[in-house]
């Protein structure tokens, strides 16, 4: 499971946990978020996501 | 025909110049700015020593790499001298430039308090990147900072200071952190968080003077305190960008007054961001200004979109307590508290019980999508 992280506020978003408060279950992989969801925190569109490696 | 132009390539430049290519491919894009133009993000300053960043490293794209990816002409290190909107051109760099449409993106410049001493004007600011490499390079290798103004970003900075091991001291005249946008209940979680994690603070309290020792920087509080310090920086508030707008005929008010549709007083001229005042609005920070991005993006490309703007709770970057607020209006209620064991939810409500606003702390935080819900937008269609 990968994690994503907003470019803009730093937000996390942990494949594993998903975004149950959003509608997100846990395990819900980046690709099958909505096109049209934008970061919790600042709104940020999901296109402008970049992709971080979990640490090791 | 004559192109975009956006003055300003912080985060409201950028982020309209990419809404309006996701929009529109084809009119041309010019973007001007002051500094080397390479995008940043802002909020990402706060906690930059937690995440590993220098300044360099903050700086995700050149201005050579986001004039391809945007398809636009990017003016760096060109400052506008002045806009004729009657003509429909500025001035900047030497040059005349003429748009079609024009916005302006200028951001807000920091506030800086009167102080005396030999040294006040070593006093730092940071609201730019090249403010925070000067900001980390003076404190390279260094001790103990010293931070005017304990609101979002001197709370922040002091988090992230204190967590990469400086001693930190924080000066406010406020008997609380954050004391205009918390209860005080979250307040004084905010302020013992910070105390747990090293913060000193100077609360009720102001500075008078900074001069320069042997050693460093001395600051003098109002009641006589003196504080050393390797480095002071200043957070006490922002001032919306306009002189500009004012040059060029613009109404102003505290910042670029402009209407639902970010449309200044003079045709074909927006604003946007920190320097804007968007139907008596100054919100300086990022969930306003992508929804207003989004707006003029519409607008520019034909479709008139008037700007609407949800409850927007405004994330407190400080580790040492996780914190959501959704600050109420200025209307009559009052706040109620729900303790949890590891955290608080406070509820803004006016007599009816309404949700008004909203502060969560700790494991309270998990229900900030669901109370965002409950709060009556800023303003709507």
């Amino acid at each position: 499971m990968k994690t994503w992280q907003c470019v803009v506020c730093g937000f996390i978003y942990d494949e594993a946990q998903g975004l149950p408060e959003d509608g997100i279950r846990a395990g819900t992989r980046w690709q099958d978020i909505p096109a049209d969801w934008a970061c919790p925190d600042c709104g940020v569109a999901k296109a402008d996501f970049e992709m971080v490696e979990m640490a090791a | 025909m004559d192109p975009v132009v956006i003055v300003g390539s912080g985060l409201a430049g950028y982020t309209l110049a990419r809404e309006l290519r996701k929009l529109d491919a084809a009119v041309p894009l010019t973007i001007l700015s002051r500094d080397e133009a390479s995008f940043y993000s802002k909020p990402m300053l706060s906690n930059a020593l937690a995440t590993g960043r220098n300044a360099a490293q903050l700086a995700s794209a050149s201005a050579e790499q986001m004039a391809a990816q945007l398809g636009a002409r990017i003016l760096a290190g060109t400052d506008v001298q002045a806009i004729d909107v009657a003509r429909r051109e500025l001035r900047a760099g030497g040059v005349t430039l003429r748009y079609s449409k024009l916005v302006l993106a200028l951001g807000a410049d920091p506030i800086a308090l009167p102080l005396d001493g030999n040294a006040a004007n070593q006093v730092l600011r940071v609201n730019d990147l090249a403010g925070y490499a000067r900001f980390r390079a003076a404190i390279e290798g260094k001790k103990t900072v010293v931070l005017l103004g304990a609101g979002l970003i001197g709370c922040e900075f002091a988090n992230d200071l204190a967590a990469a091991g400086y001693g930190v001291h924080v000066i406010d005249p406020a008997p609380r952190p954050l004391a205009r946008l918390l209860p005080v209940a979250a307040a004084e979680q905010l302020r013992l968080a910070l105390e747990a994690v090293g913060v000193v603070w100077h609360l009720e309290s102001t500075a008078r003077a900074v001069t320069r020792t042997a050693k460093g920087l001395r600051v003098e509080l109002a009641d006589g305190t003196a504080l050393e310090a390797d480095a002071v920086l200043s957070a006490i508030g922002l001032r919306p960008r306009t002189q500009l707008a004012l040059q060029a005929g613009l109404k102003v008010n505290r910042g670029i007054v402009t209407d639902r549709q970010l449309q200044t007083s003079a045709e074909n001229v927006y604003a946007l961001g920190d320097c804007a005042e968007v139907d008596g609005q100054v919100l300086p920070y990022v969930l306003p200004l992508m929804h207003a991005a989004r707006a003029l993006a519409q607008t520019l490309s034909g479709t008139a979109t008037p700007l609407q703007y949800p409850a927007m709770p405004v994330v407190v970057k400080t580790p040492a307590l996780p914190l959501v607020v959704c600050p109420p209006p200025a209307l009559a209620g009052s706040w109620k508290l729900q303790p949890e064991a590891n955290g608080l939810e406070a509820r803004f409500e006016d007599d009816s019980g309404k949700l008004l606003g909203f502060a969560l702390s700790g494991s309270a935080l998990a229900r900030k999508q669901a109370l965002t819900k409950l709060v009556p937008p800023l303003f709507s269609q």
